[in-house]
């Protein structure tokens, strides 16, 4: 027990003095808030436990950990298009994104109360079982590995993702490209729509 | 493995002292009582925050009113594209989480016993005391200006009766109108405010009343997002031209150009060291220092309350801490934003205390979005980090929209803003 706290130390020492050196600041600043503390943070935007009540700012909470870093690298590089996100991304480094994403993890995803053409909702049924469930898996409400929740998730939010990753504005999987691009070419922009409002359907 | 500064210390500590660790500063079953006074963005959050830290703390929120108003996106009421209900919060979603809401004006702070006292004649026991009491006006600094005049000739700043009452003021002038708005000197409440105020006001104007004209008269020479409220009034409103629906004149530094000295409540005059407008609509929004109750408190020093910044516990009265407006958070906007974020670090801060824990290292964020017109929204937004002295709250990224983005993504922003809004007050008051 003492024997990892001195090692803790030791590496919390390390740690301390290379992230003093990431910021351009006159003075070394306190590093190593805990998880809860960078993660409340966000609730202004994301909602509280990260359960945004919308209509846009998506949630963050029940995410998984890989989806959640590689997202805010991505918005830190600038790889990822974004309004505000690129401004705050850079504010952290890799160890605290994943004390973020630890903390959300944790949290369950809150499906988002939204309107819906139940028409539509069941095309969509249809259109996600076909080409996209088998990485957004049950209905797209796993957070599995690097895929988003896509199940009550606000949907200008993942309409404008879809658009951006179309754009080429948010790097995109050869899997995903090649699935989209089939669903296109098949069933024509409507199709995202009916997905849409299949995402929504699901409260 | 996760490491923080926290087990970093009690790592330096266990190397050499083994048996002090774990010991509590204060002993078990010790009382934890907080009572948070003030009921805005900012105490909500910290009295709502405290319970979620630690559900064993006492919590008691004294708040004069039965709602707040949201000064942000209280100019959307202005415009009509918002109703006061909109933006009216009540505090049934924070008695939720276990704490205890008092209507009542508290008149003063015993420091030393520890002690709220109220004017209703009631008494309230502290170990910890938050102060959150936001922003009061110096009337003094504008002749012919007071709180009785304010009711006609509005500051609209804290948003509710007033707010209703400019908007009324606004339909009900005719085309080609004018509206004269006077900004504040800083430091003062919102920074962006007054010049969304006029982007608003515009907006309903473009729409309804396009012949009309807002100016502004600032005694500043430059102001928050300068450079992305000129190019937004320049895409929307013809900034610039001889038909601009906005004219702003600011003051440079060292004159007192357009430094508003006094008002004609009858005439709707507002007069100023160069200019003098007569308006058909006159929007005051004076000098500010912080709420009432942190004067009668003894917590400030000049016009606002000087803090720890990392427990925002004031320097001068022990065991009280102040956050938001009111508090001097170096390096921090006061913005609601702010306060909700300082709301969450003295409450985390107050949670490790009251229960003899070492404070852990303290988190802090901005954002700011400003709606200019239809589709039309900016944003500006900060990472923070304290000094390790202490001495600031310290940026380490953040910045403003850029001055080249899409009309898409300044649709987005509007979107975003008011989800923005819904969760920062979610986070507040439910």
């Amino acid at each position: 027990m003492a024997y990892t706290t001195i090692k803790k130390a030791l590496i919390g020492a390390l740690a301390l003095s290379a992230s003093s050196l990431a910021f351009a600041a006159d003075k070394p600043l306190m590093m190593g808030a805990s998880a809860k503390m960078l993660s409340d943070t966000c609730a202004g935007c994301h909602g509280t436990n990260g359960a945004s009540v919308g209509p846009a700012i998506p949630s963050i909470g029940g995410l998984s950990t890989e989806y959640f870093v590689e997202t805010m690298q991505g918005y830190k590089s600038g790889e990822i298009l974004s309004t505000i996100m690129g401004r705050i991304a850079k504010g952290y480094n890799d160890e605290e994104f994943t004390a973020m994403a630890g903390f959300y993890a944790k949290k369950g995803f809150v499906a988002a109360n939204q309107k819906f053409d139940a028409a539509k909702a069941k095309k969509g049924a249809k259109l996600h079982d076909k080409y996209c469930e088998k990485c957004h898996a049950d209905g797209g409400t796993a957070a599995d590995d690097d895929s988003g929740v896509l199940a009550g998730q606000l949907v200008p939010y993942l309409k404008w993702t879809l658009a951006d990753y179309r754009a080429g504005d948010r790097p995109i999987s050869k899997k995903m490209k090649k699935k989209l691009n089939k669903m296109l070419k098949a069933k024509g922009d409507g199709s995202i729509d009916d997905l849409m409002h299949f995402y929504a359907s699901q409260q | 493995m996760k490491i923080t500064r926290r087990s970093f210390v009690k790592g330096a500590g266990a190397a050499t002292a083994v048996g002090m660790i774990g010991t509590p500063f204060i002993a078990l079953g010790a009382s934890k009582k907080v009572v948070v006074v003030g009921g805005g963005t900012g105490g909500a959050t910290a009295a709502k925050y405290l319970k979620l830290a630690d559900p064993t703390i006492d919590v008691t929120l004294i708040e004069a009113n039965k709602h707040y108003y949201t000064c942000y996106l209280s100019n959307e009421v202005l415009s009509g594209d918002r109703t006061i209900d909109q933006i009216k919060f009540g505090y049934s979603g924070v008695g939720k989480h276990g704490v205890k809401v008092v209507h009542d004006i508290v008149t003063g702070i015993d420091a030393g016993k520890r002690v709220v006292k109220t004017k209703g004649g009631k008494s309230f026991n502290y170990d910890r005391c938050i102060v959150a009491p936001g922003v009061d006006f110096k009337w003094d600094t504008i002749e012919g200006y007071d709180a009785n005049v304010a009711e006609t000739i509005t500051h609209a700043w804290k948003a509710g009766s007033q707010t209703v009452t400019l908007r009324k003021q606004l339909l009900a002038m005719k085309d080609g109108g004018t509206v004269c708005i006077t900004a504040p000197p800083n430091p003062f409440r919102c920074p962006p405010g007054p010049y969304e105020r006029a982007s608003q006001i515009a907006h309903y104007f473009k729409q309804h009343k396009p012949k009309s004209k807002i100016i502004i008269l600032d005694p500043k020479p430059k102001f928050s997002k300068m450079g992305l409220f000129t190019q937004g009034w320049k895409d929307l409103y013809g900034y610039g031209t001889d038909n601009s629906m906005i004219e702003w004149h600011g003051t440079p530094k060292g004159s007192d150009d357009n430094v508003l000295s006094s008002i004609d409540a009858k005439t709707r005059t507002a007069t100023t060291g160069f200019n003098e407008v007569q308006a058909d609509v006159l929007n005051v929004i004076p000098a500010q220092k912080a709420g009432k109750i942190a004067f009668a408190a003894g917590l400030t020093k000049g016009d606002w309350c000087p803090i720890n910044l990392h427990t925002f516990e004031s320097t001068i009265h022990k065991n009280i801490h102040v956050i938001g407006d009111a508090a001097i958070a170096k390096g921090m906007p006061k913005s609601g934003y702010a306060a909700n974020s300082e709301a969450k670090v003295c409450a985390a801060s107050i949670a490790a205390l009251l229960n003899g824990h070492e404070l852990g290292t303290p988190a802090y964020v901005n954002t700011c979005y400003s709606i200019i017109g239809m589709d039309y929204g900016i944003s500006v937004a900060a990472v923070y980090r304290l000094a390790e002295d202490g001495s600031k709250i310290t940026k380490v990224s953040g910045g403003l929209t850029p001055k080249d983005a899409s009309s898409e993504m300044r649709a987005r922003e509007v979107q975003y803003a008011y989800s923005w809004f819904d969760n920062i007050t979610n986070d507040a008051f439910n």
